[in-house]
């Protein structure tokens, strides 16, 4: 495990990648505003440093940390140490965020807002890099990092029902939409994953029976291939069309300015999409079994359905694991579009965002999309890594 | 044991094996021999089933195969290749177990052959039993590969180059196991390869191919004394043809009394080691024994006599 030996925790020189983590986080905490206020949800912001933005305990609570922290990932540090640093670091940012928002907010005010500004947006983007290049570092085996993914959310999960950050603005606009926050929240979920488990049902079998007869594979693919071409937003927009129409006819039905019909039509699009990755993971993972083991396994006298579900299978569960992690973090994102359709999900924030010029509620949409993926590539690849099991043994 | 009776296989045009003849005793190891694109390996897979022949038929102790599925056809036919095919995602206990198990043994029985298999190949039970075929050597995975094809204990074992991708040391090792094994189970094995040497080392009988015929098929000391074609004299190459022959006979036939100076060689020394050891220590004369006691002396001139063509 990991490159460190026992020569030391702190080694001389300079680490490249970590000096350009230290100098980002420098940077965007010392030059950038750290959080605007805002007299009301769409009214124009006054950026504020961080020392300004924050009582004085905590900025030197923050200013202490990131002054140890920052040589920390700038010099050679063993992997356990910048990892410590970078995560106390995102750590404490995160606490910042829900102490600026109570000290900046006035007693009674209903109106006004708070919300991180730049400096705290690329501080944070460079300390989860940082974090994220620790880890990596420190190779954690699969089970390690399904644990780590589940104290971050359930941290996070505390917070949030500890009302921490209920004066920043994201969660103001929570507060007005906490009645159908939860069903979107659930509806994009689940248009996610059961477009991905459709395309699973479909694609895996598909391709098992299309690959040996090169005529019924090479037109699979290229079938599929054709639909994944199509950009997402002409996919979805020939959806639209018919439902635009509907729109106009049907009076009051237009009350977003685009009407929808219901989840059908974005569930159909996303499962377009997910069928050609699945499709191909399984052609490739079934392709790259070696022939002797193939001409073995029938030379030992398995039957052709023995041979699949024994051999053919279990050697390219990992290619087609690959296939539906790509799938299912594609879907989560695109899923947002279903926005636009009345399917339903985050989008419907996001685009109520976009038309309102209301960029917190953009951001309630967009956030918990961007967190539901980041924490199922995490956990598929995780799960990738655990159906490789004794195969990732291998010895070159 | 195996019959093959006027058997040919087209492909696509192209006759890969064509109109062979051949018969192979129970208990006997044939090695069929040739360059590459003879037709050997399709000749091969044609007794498993692996392939269908165009024409003809093969019969398994009296039986035409096609009376019998492929699959169970195969699970009594021990099977190895080169490159050996083991199943990556599976034990080596497993890889041993899986015609035992497609045969429906019981667990117990099955942990008993898989242990007693490693064994015979020298591998201790407990330190290889749950490795993965990449924790192996070349030479390991090899032997498992062996192993595998003789879990169930088929009377007949079907090898395909199988010590093609072995070192020369390991490569003689593997084929020394393979004639105890085979001595031990009386097994019937038909061996493909391209390398006359381990044909010659191998085989009670030798079949060579060319371009899909049988040219000739004859025990080692007859194929080097009379090649049937010139086909056949090339692949035993004309400048070793009297070592050839002196490596396939031993010493034991040759004694005669009398005395002879120096440390004894044993009676099952091929001749062509005991030639060797005459002329590099210089002696006229060797001693031979047998079980530490002198039987009496063979003489260099008696050891070259048997490179003469027979």
């Amino acid at each position: 495990m990991g490159g460190h030996s026992a020569t030391g925790l702190l080694r001389p020189g300079v680490d490249p990648l970590g000096s350009a983590f230290a100098a980002l986080l420098g940077l965007s905490l010392l030059a950038l505003p750290l959080m605007t206020t805002r007299p009301n949800r769409i009214a124009a912001g006054t950026g504020l440093t961080a020392w300004s933005a924050l009582p004085s305990g905590a900025v030197l609570l923050l200013g202490g940390v990131v002054a140890l922290g920052l040589p920390l990932l700038a010099l050679r540090a063993a992997p356990p140490l910048r990892l410590a640093a970078a995560a106390a670091i995102l750590l404490l940012l995160g606490l910042s965020a829900g102490w600026a928002a109570d000290h900046l907010t006035l007693p009674g005010d209903r109106y006004g807002r708070v919300s991180p500004d730049a400096g705290w947006w690329l501080a944070f983007a460079t300390a989860a890099l940082a974090v994220g290049d620790g880890l990596a570092r420190l190779r954690p085996g699969p089970i390690l990092r399904i644990a780590l993914l589940a104290l971050l959310v359930g941290a996070t999960g505390l917070a949030l029902r500890t009302g921490f950050w209920n004066n920043l603005s994201v969660l103001r606009e929570y507060a007005s939409r906490s009645d159908t926050f939860g069903r979107e929240l659930r509806t994009h979920a689940v248009l996610a994953l059961t477009s991905v488990a459709a395309a699973a049902a479909l694609g895996i079998p598909a391709a098992i029976l299309a690959r040996p007869v090169p005529a019924l594979r090479t037109g699979l693919l290229a079938t599929l291939n054709v639909v994944q071409t199509i950009p997402s937003m002409a996919l979805f927009g020939m959806l639209i069309a018919p439902l635009a129409w509907i729109g106009r006819a049907v009076p009051g039905a237009a009350a977003l300015g685009i009407a929808g019909i219901g989840a059908a039509p974005a569930f159909v699009a996303l499962l377009a999409y997910a069928l050609l990755p699945v499709a191909a993971a399984t052609v490739a993972g079934l392709d790259a079994v070696p022939w002797p083991v193939r001409d073995a396994a029938r030379g030992v006298g398995m039957t052709a359905r023995q041979r699949l579900l024994q051999v053919e299978l279990p050697l390219a569960l990992p290619a087609i694991l690959t296939g539906i992690r790509i799938v299912l973090v594609q879907n989560i994102g695109l899923a947002v579009i279903a926005g636009l359709v009345g399917g339903g999900g985050l989008g419907v924030f996001v685009f109520q965002g976009i038309s309102q010029n209301a960029g917190d509620l953009v951001l309630l949409g967009a956030l918990p999309t961007v967190a539901m993926a980041t924490g199922a590539a995490v956990l598929l690849d995780a799960v990738v890594d655990l159906s490789r099991g004794r195969a990732a043994e291998r010895v070159p | 044991m195996i019959d093959l009776a006027q058997v040919s296989r087209v492909f696509e045009g192209r006759t890969v094996v064509a109109d062979v003849t051949l018969r192979v005793e129970a208990g006997t190891i044939l090695t069929v021999v040739g360059t590459s694109g003879s037709g050997k390996t399709t000749l091969l897979r044609m007794i498993n089933r692996l392939i269908e022949p165009s024409t003809g038929t093969i019969q398994i102790a009296g039986r035409d195969i096609r009376d019998v599925p492929p699959h169970l056809l195969r699970r009594g036919i021990g099977y190895a290749i080169q490159g050996h095919g083991l199943f990556p995602h599976r034990t080596v206990a497993e890889n041993i177990a899986v015609v035992p198990k497609l045969l429906d043994w019981d667990r117990g029985r099955i942990a008993a052959r898989v242990d007693e298999l490693l064994s015979l190949f020298n591998l201790d039970p407990a330190a290889y039993r749950d490795r993965l075929p990449a924790a192996l050597s070349g030479g390991e995975q090899q032997r498992i590969g062996v192993a595998r094809a003789l879990a169930a204990e088929p009377p007949i074992l079907l090898m395909d180059e199988p010590f093609g991708a072995l070192d020369p040391i390991i490569r003689g090792r593997a084929q020394e196991d393979l004639r105890t094994i085979q001595q031990r189970y009386n097994t019937t094995i038909v061996l493909v390869t391209h390398d006359m040497d381990e044909a010659l080392h191998l085989g009670h009988r030798i079949a060579v191919m060319d371009a899909g015929r049988l040219v000739q098929e004859a025990p080692p000391a007859d194929l080097l004394g009379a090649p049937a074609t010139a086909f056949v004299g090339t692949l035993l190459g004309s400048g070793d043809r009297a070592f050839q022959l002196m490596a396939l006979r031993v010493v034991d036939d040759l004694v005669e009394p009398g005395p002879a100076p120096g440390p004894p060689i044993p009676a099952g020394t091929s001749v062509r080691a005991a030639l060797a050891e005459s002329l590099w220590s210089r002696r006229p004369a060797l001693p031979v024994s047998r079980d530490g006691v002198i039987l009496g002396r063979v003489t260099r001139a008696a050891l070259e006599a048997q490179g003469g063509r027979p």
